[in-house]
């Protein structure tokens, strides 16, 4: 089902991308535009599985073209996740959306969790062209340029699964050891990161709650509004009345529709993203420790073995500089990440309190004009008793 | 049984009449529960009634079983004509029994009347936070308010605010039990089966009656299902204000490792908690609208009772014509000597043989005495029927007036509450998104 990318008539401008995507860092020299859409459903006799559309948008000279359509699907972007990790151990990868939603979903593929998926597949590949390292990898271009047959040669290429495997065998041993001599600051970090992905977690759930609140409220207010329109029918003098509360209570009830889809475009979408984000920096964490055990053990063979002592001694200078260069590389990416967490929660939350002032402004509006024009009628009323006095 | 006679049993005292003229207006301008009333109705610018205290009372019931009640006490307070002041003129302690023994007289000696109802026995469309509970202190407040309410309803009643049964309420705290059961109202009130028997077999009720008893049906239909969907409601937007108070513990927490993020972390935490508690008072004052149509949906039933009084004396005067109407058949029959309708005697005098002349005379005679009494009976049903019907009618139009004055001020209260409620929540959210930005 792929399609051929060089369709001059792209939907999306590059100016609304431009709303779609929120720059972390550099916004003048973003060079590179990605949008996901237009999930499709393909049915094999082996399995159901969804593509999706990806159009990249750029200006490098590296890239041979200025415009790319592909498709991809979920198992692919797992695919350059693992890549990315592999060749940048200590970076912070971007997180992707669940492989599955553990409750509340009756089929795979219904139309809010491809939609919510589509997102953040959006944003995944988004923060990764944002991303002042991992933008220029080359499995990320090969991932937004090649057609599908092209993709599937060049996964076949690099390690294989067997050797994977024994490396990470061998990396849950070594990631103990590591956790001991962890620097200060890495402590700090850590730190930092547990007591993170504890709180983000609670506000993800309570977020999610609000949600599912807010829905119920509506529910019930839908069914509210339309009892007094019901009195109305059976009243004389009181059915303007009633009519006026139906309808402002009818009002309130799209208000708060509103007020939730602003709350699951806005602070939801984010929250999650810095759960799963908080999962992965957790395993950048064991990636970073691995890597300064490897050290440490061949350090300690040292001390112990005399034999091979130059063998080890020139290992050793290898693994210190690989240490150097991971701590240093995550250092960064760690003060990047922080910024821009603090730029994404604060907007998110921010959005999200806008979306409740409007609300309650709807809805306060709503039942002023009803009031007002209650206090009108009764003005009316007595001044029309006024000339009949007697 | 004849009915009551249509007139209070006896005069209220003096002091109470002579603030009366004729009939006071029964407009009210303030809503139920408030103490004072001040404007049209004469007799209660004399008089201020308040519920103002309850207390939780033990005591032997009659099967002399220990139980706990609740009693309210009851002040009277004459108000001065000149400078307003106020003296305290009775006081005394009623427990709900005696408001609906009260009530229950009332409903008898005065069945042309829409009579005031009482608050709820038991608590009824709670939503989930409010206790069922009757001895709960917040359901004991309501009911205090409530039980206020109904004595003011018919200390402004132009015609109940003069019984003397009433009055005695008020002001005789030892022996009204008593007094009221010596008036026998028990046993002078219509039986269940009887008013049912009524209205399935009436006729002609009048049109308005039958009208008014479908209005009343709808009405408390409609009150129910209001009233059972805005509990609710309310449980949900309790839910929705309460769970953002979760948000200002875990922002308060994750302060502690934020450097630059931590204030404003910090500060809109403490505006979540402002939000989420903000939610138990706006709750509890439509608490208060929730009673004021409870009080209308309880009216319904009242209404249903003229009605009910109405189909009563109808099939009554009915079932009085048309025994009449036989009793003339059969006198015509006798008298002119055919058989039209079927008689126990006419067959007894099929079987056993013809009656004497003496004896078709003696029977003509008692059957005329009957009609004639029986038309006199049928004049005084009819006159009873439409003094009651005209009765009935004028205080089912001040009902009227007064149910659409005051529901209308409690919607229009409603829109004041929401009002206030969105005012709240701009501020907290304005002020939380200040807090946001500052991060």
């Amino acid at each position: 089902m792929d399609m051929n990318s060089f369709s001059p008539m792209m939907p999306t401008s590059p100016l609304s991308m431009i709303n779609q995507v929120k720059f972390e860092d550099e916004p003048d020299l973003k060079d590179l535009f990605i949008t996901v859409d237009e999930p499709e459903s393909h049915v094999t006799t082996i399995e159901t599985f969804i593509t999706y559309r990806i159009i990249t948008k750029t200006s490098r000279g590296e890239f041979d073209s200025s415009e790319f359509e592909v498709r991809r699907r979920y198992q692919d972007f797992l695919w350059l996740k693992g890549k990315l990790e592999e060749a940048h151990p200590t970076l912070i990868i971007p997180p992707l959306p669940e492989k599955f939603i553990v409750k509340g979903m009756v089929e795979r593929f219904n139309d809010d969790f491809i939609e919510t998926r589509r997102k953040a597949l959006q944003k995944f590949l988004n923060r990764i062209a944002d991303h002042p390292t991992l933008t220029f990898n080359e499995d990320f271009k090969v991932f937004l340029t090649a057609q599908a047959w092209e993709l599937s040669s060049h996964k076949k290429q690099g390690p294989g699964l067997l050797s994977r495997m024994g490396q990470t065998v061998r990396a849950v041993a070594l990631s103990m050891r590591g956790v001991k001599s962890r620097p200060e600051e890495f402590m700090e970090m850590n730190n930092f990161i547990e007591i993170f992905s504890q709180k983000i977690n609670l506000i993800d759930k309570i977020s999610q709650r609000i949600y599912k609140e807010e829905r119920e409220y509506s529910d019930e207010m839908r069914e509210y509004g339309p009892i007094h329109l019901l009195w109305s029918a059976s009243e004389e003098d009181l059915a303007d009345t009633l009519k006026g509360v139906a309808s402002c209570i009818d009002k309130c009830c799209k208000a708060t529709e509103k007020r939730m889809s602003g709350l699951s475009e806005a602070l939801l979408p984010v929250v999650h993203e810095y759960v799963l984000y908080s999962e992965m920096l957790m395993g950048v964490m064991k990636r970073r420790d691995q890597i300064q055990a490897e050290l440490d053990s061949k350090v300690e063979a040292l001390m112990y073995k005399k034999a091979d002592a130059d063998l080890l001694t020139e290992e050793i200078g290898k693994l210190e500089d690989k240490v150097e260069c991971a701590n240093n590389a995550l250092k960064a990416d760690w003060e990047r990440w922080k910024h821009n967490m603090q730029n994404d929660i604060k907007s998110a939350f921010t959005e999200a309190a806008e979306e409740n002032i409007h609300y309650y402004e709807q809805c306060l509006a709503t039942w002023e004009s009803f009031l007002a024009s209650q206090t009108d009628l009764h003005m009316e009323e007595t001044s029309e008793d006024k000339p009949e006095a007697h | 049984q004849q009915p009551a006679p249509l007139e209070p049993l006896g005069h209220p005292d003096a002091g109470l009449q002579s603030a009366v003229g004729e009939e006071a207006e029964g407009a009210r301008d303030e809503s139920p529960g408030e103490g004072t009333m001040t404007e049209n109705n004469f007799w209660l610018k004399k008089i201020e009634i308040s519920v103002s205290e309850a207390e939780k009372r033990t005591g032997r019931n009659a099967m002399n079983m220990q139980e706990t009640y609740t009693a309210y006490l009851i002040e009277t307070r004459s108000v001065e004509h000149t400078d307003g002041q106020s003296v305290l003129t009775d006081s005394l302690w009623r427990r709900y029994s005696e408001f609906e023994l009260l009530r229950n007289y009332l409903l008898v000696y005065y069945p042309h009347i829409v009579v005031p109802p009482l608050p709820e026995k038991r608590a009824e469309f709670v939503w989930h936070k409010l206790s069922a509970d009757n001895m709960d202190p917040d359901f004991v407040e309501r009911r205090r308010i409530g039980l206020e309410n109904f004595l003011l309803r018919v200390a402004s009643h132009p015609i109940l605010c003069r019984d003397k049964i009433f009055y005695l309420f008020l002001t005789q705290e030892g022996n009204w039990k008593e007094t009221v059961n010596e008036t026998g109202f028990q046993l002078k009130a219509d039986s269940r089966l009887k008013a049912l028997n009524a209205t399935f077999r009436v006729k002609n009720p009048d049109k308005r009656f039958t009208e008014l008893k479908h209005y009343s049906d709808e009405l408390q239909s409609v009150i129910s299902h209001l009233l059972r969907v805005r509990a609710r409601v309310a449980d949900r937007l309790y839910g929705v204000y309460k769970v953002h108070g979760n948000y200002g513990r875990v922002f308060s927490e994750w302060s502690a490792i934020e450097k630059e993020m931590g204030d404003g972390l910090q500060s809109a935490g403490h505006h979540m908690d402002v939000y989420a508690s903000s939610i138990d008072d706006i709750l509890e004052d439509e608490e208060h609208y929730a009673d004021q149509l409870k009080e209308y949906l309880f009216y319904a039933e009242a209404l249903r009772a003229v009605c009910r009084k109405h189909e009563l004396m109808q099939y009554d005067l009915e079932m009085a014509a048309q025994d009449l109407a036989s009793k003339k058949q059969q006198c015509e029959e006798l008298a002119t000597g055919t058989v039209r309708t079927f008689s126990l005697k006419g067959m007894t005098t099929k079987l056993f043989g013809q009656e004497t002349p003496e004896q078709r005379e003696a029977r003509i005679k008692v059957l005329e005495e009957q009609i004639n009494e029986g038309e006199q009976q049928l004049k005084s049903k009819n006159l009873e029927g439409r003094e009651f019907v005209k009765n009935a009618w004028a205080d089912i139009e001040r009902f009227k007036e007064q149910k659409n004055h005051d529901l209308k001020e409690a919607l229009i209260s409603y829109a004041v509450m929401q009002i206030s409620m969105c005012k709240k929540g701009i501020q907290v959210w304005t002020n939380a998104k200040e807090c946001f930005s500052k991060m």
